[in-house]
């Protein structure tokens, strides 16, 4: 029983959270994705790709001093939940609060409701409906504390999702080809340079999953895959996607990817799936680490 | 070239810019996407404004009541979204009402490179997701027409040094996204060969 323990007042506690996370991640850039911008101004050799890449971070600059958003599109909003050893948390009622925290990230900040029914394209203007905010949430022996990630995912990075079912016989070729092929195909329309999330194996959803989960991951070492063969994957990718010259926004130059991130899973004998998942030059992300005494730490 | 233009262009205003050249513009700009156009050229309602010589932007901003503003809205966030969902309505906005140019992200396809030759009329880039620089460049909303559609309303802003906006479709029939797009194709046989991957 010593590993069991219960979290005070987790309704105000996960309503807080839901809304912070939500507004937080759409003003303050992560500290990895600036550096990377900044770098990749210094690479760019043309002042037009340079230009691009200096408005960028001009922007973040300008949401630091005036606390307003950096992008208008406030995106979906996903919650990747890690919860883990012995915390005992009422997992319903945090997801319930989670989610009014968003409608009332929406509704006091004020915040544009990016989000409708799919058919009849009704918006209730809290950013939520059937389905979202999307919870992705896992259980985890490496923590003693819950882990909520937010990503407010942006349309134009999202509609560049890609999944191929390759077969077993298309091999490692197979896989980096369609890589390289989404990334150009995709242009200037996910918001180059762009953090490319990879899936590789699993089942469909599981590929899907993986990929966007992929996004999430530090940009430069830091966020490096553990895994020598997959790391050196990542990199391979990165330079060759950089060497299409797609560049920022689609209008030529150097920098179209920031960094690319691979995650694995096992797969059937005839399956071969590969997913693509793109996350605009913002890389925007939250997190809130959570622990058993009540204990918060807002960070990346 | 760098221009600083104010709104309304003219046919002659847009005709000789070129592919590469840059524009800041001043005056009026009408922000509208997906479900305003639908209503325009899907339902048949005529746009509730004048939009001969316009600049259209591509946009759904956050917006906050206002009392003060003009339009009763004042602008929190203003920025831009991908142009290829409503590249089907360029020639008709054109060709129809009169459009001049279309600013927006991303680019646009074949059939709007065509039409801006045919009509005079040109795509105008800007730095897609940087919002809050953009939003700074709006001086107000000066009227909101079609409300019902919040926030994919037809939006009237007054803009002061809007960009610097890169001209990256122009009435000559040049394209930026054509031209760069056909060098990543070709490249991607070099690279392919590079990293063994076969043909």
């Amino acid at each position: 029983m010593e590993h069991t323990a219960t979290l005070v007042d987790p309704d105000t506690l996960f309503e807080d959270l839901g809304r912070r996370l939500y507004v937080e991640s759409q003003i303050d850039i992560p500290p990895d994705v600036r550096q990377a911008l900044r770098d990749a101004a210094a690479r760019e050799t043309l002042p037009g790709p340079r230009g691009i890449l200096t408005t960028m971070l001009r922007a973040i600059d300008v949401s630091d001093r005036k606390h307003t958003l950096v992008c208008q599109d406030t995106g979906i909003p996903i919650f990747w939940i890690t919860i883990g050893r012995g915390i005992a948390v009422d997992g319903a009622a945090m997801l319930d609060a989670l989610r009014r925290g968003v409608e009332r990230a929406t509704r006091e900040t004020p915040l544009r409701s990016s989000i409708v029914s799919p058919l009849e394209r009704r918006n209730r203007q809290t950013s939520s409906g059937d389905g979202v905010p999307v919870f992705h949430v896992e259980f985890s022996n490496e923590i003693d504390h819950i882990d909520i990630m937010m990503m407010p995912k942006g349309s134009g990075s999202e509609s560049m999702s890609f999944l191929k079912m390759l077969l077993p016989a298309d091999g490692e070729a197979g896989v980096k080809k369609f890589i390289l092929e989404t990334c150009v195909a995709a242009g200037g329309r996910p918001c180059p340079p762009t953090i490319v999330g990879v899936g590789i194996g699993g089942s469909s959803d599981l590929c899907m999953t993986l990929a966007k989960k992929a996004t999430l991951r530090p940009v430069g070492p830091e966020g490096r895959h553990p895994d020598p063969k997959i790391a050196a994957l990542e990199v391979e990718l990165r330079d060759a996607i950089n060497s299409t010259g797609i560049g920022p926004m689609g209008l030529g130059g150097e920098t179209t990817v920031l960094d690319v991130h691979i995650e694995q899973a096992w797969t059937h004998i005839t399956l071969n799936p590969v997913a693509v998942n793109m996350q605009c030059w913002r890389g925007e992300r939250r997190r809130a680490r959570v622990y058993p005494d009540g204990r918060v730490e807002i960070g990346y | 070239m760098d221009y600083r233009l104010r709104t309304p262009l003219s046919e002659d205003d847009v005709r000789r810019l070129r592919a590469g050249d840059t524009v800041t513009l001043d005056g009026i700009i009408w922000g509208i996407r997906d479900a305003t156009l639908i209503r325009i050229f899907d339902q048949g309602q005529p746009p509730p404004a004048d939009l001969r010589g316009g600049v259209l932007l591509h946009v759904a901003p956050n917006v906050r009541r206002s009392a003060a503003a003009p339009s009763g809205y004042e602008p929190m966030t203003v920025g831009t979204t991908t142009s290829t969902r409503m590249d089907r309505f360029t020639r008709g906005l054109l060709r129809d009402h009169g459009v001049r140019a279309i600013i927006g992200k991303g680019g646009l396809a074949e059939d709007s490179s065509a039409a801006f030759q045919e009509y005079g009329g040109a795509y105008f880039a800007i730095v897609g997701g940087a919002a809050s620089v953009e939003t700074e460049q709006v001086e107000a909303i000066e009227h909101v027409y079609w409300e019902d559609l919040m926030p994919e309303c037809l939006w009237e802003f007054r803009v002061r040094a809007f960009g610097p906006l890169t001209v990256a479709m122009d009435a000559a029939g040049a394209s930026l996204y054509r031209d760069v797009a056909a060098a990543a194709q070709a490249r991607l046989a070099e690279i392919y060969a590079k990293l063994g991957l076969g043909p």
